[in-house]
């Protein structure tokens, strides 16, 4: 029973390869076209090259291949993860994926309500791709969500998102609730509504961003500093930046491993209480029952 | 020329540096509501976990108009001076 098929190895062992492959491929790519450059230097991706479009050029950067890699990587981990699923469990990877969906389905559950248990997946997406995306640091990668482009088409997503469940129930609801207390306040209503999108994009892009602009300039800092301190040292001894081991390491668990996950999550919570939140479920419910009512008095007719 | 790129360039860090002046309000108010978690834990230990959750999720809108200053400053030292010395360079060949 414990014995694996030979067949059954080789799958995993094709995911597992799939999984490493994208990040080797990512940290050649970036060994190849990076210029040298002298001392530090704070960048914005990479553009690889640009395709020439009517309105304004379509450009290939490093965050967008970045992010491919982060899906590519996501994919085979889930595809590994569920491989050889069985009532019994037999395998342990199984009661970690179902962990996972247990923990997230909970979530959303006691965020959101029963009528949106359907968007555990949508949320454990998020979850991971963010995530994922922000740990790709760890390979010294360029992390996709410290570009805004990124982030900000997960933002206006969400803000689909949002605007479909308020439109639920007409758009007249919809208009009328922007002059909710006062009709005067219409104005400030809409720069609110405009303002969600724009505030989630910026905070997950400013903590990744921060977070890698502080560890640029910590390293430099510590390299001038071992250079005046033990500049004389003599031979190659003098060129080694004895300062900068260790001491990074312990600013990267927190700017690169804590925010990181925590921005994923704080994105996919936000998520849902803001879907949740614009949901008008009683207006929603009170109109499915008229409507049904409408629809028996009609086929009793 | 020299001189009207040196007060570009210098103006962008002072403004940089001016805006990160935001950076005191966010401090204060994580500050006091890790302070009240704090609190809540002590008084409820059993509640930690949700404590902790709800902290997290106030420290990270709080932390907003932090960012907010933080992303205008980044714009102001790495994309603001190449722009308005290219904008300068483009007016002092029209004339």
């Amino acid at each position: 029973m414990n014995t694996k098929s030979l067949r059954f190895k080789i799958t995993d062992a094709f995911y597992i390869a799939m999984m490493i492959i994208p990040i080797v491929f990512g940290i050649v790519l970036k060994v190849v076209t990076t210029p040298p450059s002298e001392g530090i230097s704070i960048t914005g991706a990479l553009v690889y090259f640009s395709i020439p479009m009517p309105l304004q050029d379509f450009l290939i950067t490093e965050s967008q291949v970045n992010s491919a890699i982060a899906f590519i990587v996501i994919l085979f981990f889930c595809l590994y993860i569920t491989h050889g699923l069985s009532e019994k469990a037999e395998l342990k990877r199984q009661h970690i994926a179902e962990f996972i969906v247990e923990k997230v389905a909970a979530l959303v559950e006691e965020n959101m309500g029963d009528y949106f248990k359907g968007f555990t997946p949508f949320i454990i997406a998020i979850l991971a791709l963010s995530g994922v995306s922000s740990l790709l640091t760890l390979f010294g990668l360029y992390p996709p969500t410290s570009d805004i482009n990124i982030v900000g088409g997960w933002a206006v997503l969400v803000f689909i998102l949002i605007t479909y469940y308020k439109m639920k129930c007409g758009p007249l609801h919809y208009l009328k609730a922007f002059g909710d207390p006062v009709p005067f306040l219409a104005p400030l209503n809409i720069i609110s509504e405009v303002a969600t999108p724009l505030s989630m994009a910026f905070r997950h892009y400013g903590n990744v961003l921060s977070g890698s602009v502080i560890s640029v300039l910590l390293g430099a800092a510590l390299g001038g500093l071992s250079s005046m301190v033990l500049g004389w040292l003599p031979g190659f001894l003098a060129d080694i930046p004895l300062f900068r081991i260790g001491i990074p390491a312990v600013l990267s668990v927190y700017f690169d491993i804590f925010s990181g996950c925590l921005q994923a999550f704080i994105f996919a919570m936000l998520t849902m209480l803001y879907v949740a939140g614009g949901f008008p479920l009683e207006e929603y419910m009170n109109r499915k029952a008229k409507k049904e009512k409408t629809r028996k008095c009609v086929t009793n007719k | 020329m020299e001189l009207a790129i040196g007060i570009i360039l210098g103006c962008c860090a002072l403004g940089a540096g001016m805006a990160m002046i935001a950076g005191i309000g966010p401090g204060i108010g994580e500050g006091n509501a890790v302070a009240s978690a704090c609190e809540a834990i002590g008084r409820q230990p059993e509640s930690k976990g949700s404590v902790t959750t709800t902290m997290l999720m106030g420290c990270a809108i709080a932390e907003t108009t932090g960012l907010y200053a933080l992303v205008i400053a980044i714009l102001l030292i790495f994309v603001a001076p190449n722009l308005l010395v290219d904008i300068l360079v483009e007016t002092i060949k029209a004339l």
